[in-house]
Parts: C-alpha cells; sequence; structure tokens
C-alpha cells in the first residue's frame, strides 16, 4: 500500500490548520483551524494503522480517543467563547489584550 | 487475568471523590461539606500510595515489585508512586487555597472542587501511563478542567480573557503533540514506550527522519504544558487572569503533570533520541526560559505576574537535567542523576510555589491589591504574612536553609557530574539566571520589610484582620516542609532517587 498520499494530505491539513490558528481573528474561527489540526492527525494516524496492517488496531483506537476528545474540547471551547462573547460582546481575538508585558 | 486493585485504589478513590462531591453539592447539605469531601477524598488517595510505597514491609500486600497493567500501557512503579504523592500533596494545599478564596466570593463551590479533583485524577493517572494513548487522555484530563477553572469569575472580563488565551494555546499544543505522537507511531508501529524504546533502537534508515520528526513535535508540546519560552505567551496572561488559587494549581499541579509526561516519555520512549533530538531542544529551552523568564520578572510591578514568569524561569531550572542529558557518552548512572534532580526539583517547587501563592492570597484578600508597591511595609500590620513571604521568596531564590537551594544543588550536581562543553556552558547560563533571580525576589522581600506603608492604607484596622484558618494550614504545611527539607535534604533525595526504576 502507498502511504504518500495520506501523509501530504496530513501534513498539508496540518498547515492549514497552523495558518488558520495564526491568522484569523474569529474565535469560533480559530477552533475550527485547530479541529483541521486534529483531522490531520487522525488522517495518519489510521494510514498508518492501515500500512502497517496493526493486528492490535493501535492506531485506529487511538483516532477514536483524539475524536472523543476533541469533541469535549470544542464543548468547553465554545462555552469560553460564549462567555467571553457574552460579557465583551464580541469574538475578535485581537480585540482581548487586557493584560500585557 | 486477576485485576490489581490494590494498585490502582488511589485512582479509585480519587474518582469516587469527584462523584462523591458532585452528589453533595446536589445534596441540602451546606456547601462547605463540599470542600470537606474532596479534601478528605485525596487524604484517602494519598493512603493506598503509601501501603504500595511500603508494601514490602506488610504482612497483607503482595509484593511483586513493578506492578504493571493493561499490556504494560498501565505501570505502577516507584516513579509514578512518588509522583502521584507529590499531585495528591499539592490538589491537597490547591484545594486548601480555594476554599478561603472560593467562600469568600461565593462562586459554585461543589463545581469547581469537582473539576480541580477531576484535573488532579488526570495528573495521577499521568504518573502511570506508560503509552502514548493513556498519556494523552491523562494530559488532557489535567488540562480540560483548568480551561473552566481558569474562568470561573464569569463577569470579569481579565478571568475570562485568561481563558480563552489558555484554551487556544492549549489545543494548539495538544494538536502538536498528538501530530507527534502519530509520527513516532507511524516510525515505529508501536504505541507502548517499551515498544517504541525497543524499535526505535534498530530503525530502518528511511524511517530515522521520520521517527526524529515526531520526537521533536511531542517535546514541543509538551514544552506549551510546561510553559518553557518561546511557547510561554499564555502563562503571564493566565496566570493574571485567573483566580489566584487557579494559578497556584496551574504553576505546580499542571506543570509537575507536563514535567512527568516529559520525563517518562523522553527517558524511556525516546531514549533512543536523546543524543541527537530532545537532549539538544531541551538545553536549548531551558537556557532560553531562565534567560527570558527572569529578565522579564525583573521588571514586573504585579506580584501575579512577577511570580509566573518566575514559575517560568523555574521551569527553565527544572529543564536544565534535561539539557545537560545531551552529552554521548553520559552513563547510565550520570542520566539517573540528572533524571532524579528533575524529580527532586519538582517535588520542592511544589510546596515553595505553593506557600508563595498562599501568601499572595491572604495578602489580596486583605489589600484588594496585587500590585508590588501597594504591599510595602506589610511586616509593619502583618508579621506573620511578611515572615511567610521572606521563606517562600528566599527558598525560590535558593538560599539555604530553605528548601530551595538544594532543589538548584541537585540539578547543579548532576549537570557538571556530566560534564563536556555545552554541559558546563549550560550550567554557567543557570548560575547567572540564579543571581538575576535572587534580584527580584529580593526586591519584594526588601519592600516589605523595611519600605513605609502607603499613606492611605488604615494599619490598624488591617493589623486586626485575621487569616481564614484553612488558608493557615495550607501556608504551615507548605513553610514546615520548605524549612524541614531545606534543613533534612536526604528526605527528599531520597524520593528522588527511588524514582530512576526505568531509565537506562
Amino acid at each position: 500500500m502507498l502511504i504518500n498520499q495520506f501523509l501530504l494530505l496530513g501534513a498539508a491539513l496540518f498547515s492549514l490548520g497552523v495558518y488558520g490558528v495564526l491568522t484569523r481573528k474569529n474565535a469560533v474561527l480559530v477552533l475550527l483551524s485547530v479541529e483541521l489540526m486534529l483531522a490531520a492527525v487522525n488522517i495518519n494516524l489510521v494510514a498508518f494503522d492501515r500500512y502497517f496492517v496493526d493486528t492490535e488496531a493501535a492506531g485506529q483506537v487511538f483516532a477514536l480517543f483524539v475524536i472523543t476528545v476533541a469533541a469535549a474540547e470544542v464543548g468547553i471551547g465554545l462555552a469560553i467563547v460564549l462567555l467571553i462573547f457574552r460579557v465583551r460582546k464580541s469574538a475578535n481575538v485581537d480585540e482581548f489584550d487586557l493584560m500585557k508585558l | 487475568m486477576d485485576f490489581d486493585y490494590h494498585a490502582l485504589l488511589p485512582e479509585i478513590i480519587l474518582a469516587g471523590t469527584v462523584v462523591g462531591v458532585l452528589l453533595v453539592d446536589l445534596s441540602p447539605a451546606p456547601k462547605y461539606w463540599t470542600a470537606i469531601v474532596g479534601l478528605l477524598g485525596v487524604f484517602a488517595a494519598a493512603i493506598p500510595i503509601l501501603t504500595l510505597g511500603f508494601c514490602g514491609d506488610l504482612a497483607f500486600c503482595d509484593d511483586s515489585g513493578v506492578r504493571s497493567m493493561l499490556g504494560d500501557s498501565y505501570v505502577v512503579d516507584k516513579f509514578s508512586l512518588v509522583l502521584k504523592g507529590l499531585f495528591l500533596g499539592a490538589a491537597f494545599l490547591s484545594l486548601l487555597l480555594s476554599v478561603s478564596y472560593l467562600e469568600r466570593d461565593r462562586y459554585w463551590e461543589g463545581e469547581f472542587y469537582f473539576l480541580m479533583l477531576a484535573s488532579t485524577l488526570g495528573a495521577v493517572v499521568m504518573a502511570s501511563s506508560r503509552d502514548l494513548v493513556t498519556m494523552f487522555v491523562g494530559l488532557e484530563l489535567v488540562t480540560g478542567p483548568t480551561f473552566l477553572m481558569t474562568g470561573w469569575r464569569k463577569g470579569d472580563p481579565r478571568s475570562n480573557e485568561a481563558a480563552l488565551k489558555f484554551f487556544i494555546i492549549g489545543v494548539l499544543s495538544a494538536a502538536v503533540l498528538l501530530f507527534g505522537m502519530g509520527l513516532v507511531y507511524g516510525a515505529t508501529g508501536e504505541i507502548t514506550f517499551e515498544g517504541i524504546r525497543a524499535a526505535s533502537a534498530n530503525l530502518p534508515d528511511r524511517s530515522d527522519a521520520l521517527f526524529n520528526l515526531g520526537v521533536l513535535f511531542t517535546i514541543l508540546g509538551f514544552a506549551f504544558k510546561v510553559s518553557a519560552v518561546p511557547f510561554h505567551f499564555w502563562t503571564p496572561d493566565t496566570y493574571e487572569g485567573a483566580p489566584t488559587p487557579v494559578t497556584a494549581y496551574l504553576s505546580v499541579v499542571s506543570k509537575a503533570a507536563g514535567f512527568v509526561g516529559l520525563l517518562a516519555i523522553a527517558y524511556l520512549a525516546f531514549a533512543e533520541a536523546r543524543v541527537n533530538v530532545w537532549g539538544p531542544a531541551l538545553w536549548i529551552l531551558a537556557a532560553v526560559s531562565m534567560t527570558v523568564g527572569n529578565l522579564v520578572a525583573l521588571r514586573q510591578t504585579n506580584i501575579v505576574r512577577m511570580l509566573g514568569y518566575s514559575s517560568i524561569a523555574q521551569g527553565g531550572f527544572m529543564l536544565v537535567p534535561f539539557g545537560a542529558a545531551l552529552a554521548s557518552n553520559a552513563t547510565s548512572v550520570q542520566l539517573e542523576s540528572v533524571f532524579s534532580a528533575t524529580v527532586t526539583y519538582l517535588l520542592i517547587y511544589a510546596f515553595m510555589n505553593l506557600g508563595a501563592f498562599g501568601v499572595v492570597i491572604a495578602v489580596r484578600n486583605r489589600l484588594g491589591s496585587s500590585e508590588i508597591d501597594d504591599w510595602s511595609g506589610l511586616f509593619r500590620y502583618a508579621p506573620g504574612l511578611a515572615t511567610l513571604l521572606a521563606i517562600f521568596f528566599f527558598s525560590l531564590a535558593g538560599i539555604p536553609p530553605l528548601a530551595g537551594w538544594f532543589a538548584k544543588f541537585v540539578m547543579f550536581r548532576a549537570a557538571l557530574s556530566i560534564g563536556g562543553g555545552w554541559v558546563i556552558a549550560l550550567a554557567v547560563i543557570a548560575v547567572v539566571n540564579a543571581v538575576i533571580a535572587f534580584a527580584y525576589y529580593a526586591k519584594v522581600v526588601k519592600s516589605t520589610w523595611f519600605d513605609e506603608v502607603p499613606t492611605e492604607l488604615e494599619t490598624d484596622a488591617l493589623a486586626s484582620e485575621r487569616v481564614i484558618p484553612s488558608l493557615k494550614l495550607a501556608l504551615g504545611i507548605a513553610a514546615l516542609a520548605v524549612i524541614v527539607l531545606g534543613v533534612f535534604p536526604d528526605l527528599v533525595a531520597g524520593l528522588g532517587n527511588l524514582t530512576t526504576g526505568f531509565v537506562e
């Protein structure tokens, strides 16, 4: 089985995610960019799992855990974004600069 | 297969306490019972750690040495027991600090203790986990609740902002960590640490680069957790905005959890990548963290921010032994000594930093300010707190006979025993930084002891205020530990030396 195409897809998605985290201003979109990075990890894990024909399916199990934890994290993240939006009437990460050096 | 309930008892008790706290919160009982249940649960969870530790001397205990479960994914050895003890002790003190804080402001007590205990459970799981999946889940269990605890003051924009910054950096670092773990799995085909070490010893040439890249990403993921420079940007803001007991918890339990993960994964799973990848990488992080942390701490006017930068610098000191391990000719005895140096530093750091934050909480309860200028002349109206402040700050600075000196001493001794140009250079950087650090710790102590009280403060009213008993207890325990461990350092050195079981 060829694995390169999956790894390239994973690397591209991961890079897009990092780019999004660094450039997006809306907190929800930053969150979505992190999800892209996690999706890249899952693609890698499942691809490696199939490549090794892992009898314990460790890569796939790992991917399942990543999906579950990511869901929990999004729950926490949206709660925090909602909270900050109520108080500040904005979800723009550039405006959150009450504390500086 | 027999299930080893004894080995898992600390986790079981802690998980039970987590649920128990919620149930008490639901019941009509007064809210302070949630804190009592939480404290008792943490105390009870520490008992099986003692029985497991002294298993050989106990009649009822079946001493089978290292207890390995779930296909070597979950191991209860001396390393995990010592660090579980550290986590439970630090969580106990953090809970005591929180009681005094939450009761003043009446903030959702039950849920708060629930989250703090759940996070502690994650740290305890991390100390035993010996595969990538368990380590990752443990780490997320540590950090998830801390995001919420950071934003606990719902109406305070600073607290919200701290939570959002912490959350974004936290999930970003988790993604980087996972990407690295994925690559390591891809290079070796293994997820248990033992398996990775065995497989990485004879990798085919084409997998070498993949493995090294995976190691680098994983280490960088942990560098966020231990707030090493240049991955520290969240730290000062989060520390300043979060409720102070949460800051204390973050700077000790959460940071220690990061270090535990780093210790197990670097020295066990990535033992083969020590000379080429993580030794040099952590050498750089250690040098930069110490220098930047200390230099920026010098110009802080807010004491919580100052302690934030100070904890970055202290993290740098804890990374020095990792950096010293880059020497290719290091023997296993030398590696054991650098390993135990980090553990010893962590054990001592936990008490002195929690104590320092305890004093900050006590003084802030009185003055309502954490600006260092407002604290001047503290000794005139609160001599006890000023004395404790001096004890903890001088310990952080590393002045004998307080425990901090021994932490720095073992760190230097372990590094210098390895020797070699790069290691000596790192030790020199550490010495210079220890001197810089003394400047800002001493500045606060000087201001609180010798300067005049700001004129607008009414010292008579301030002098008559009392410290809440739970806070008194926490400060007492921390101060006792700092003084006793400083005078009898063998106690903590012995614990540190116990932990080196899997270092080769």
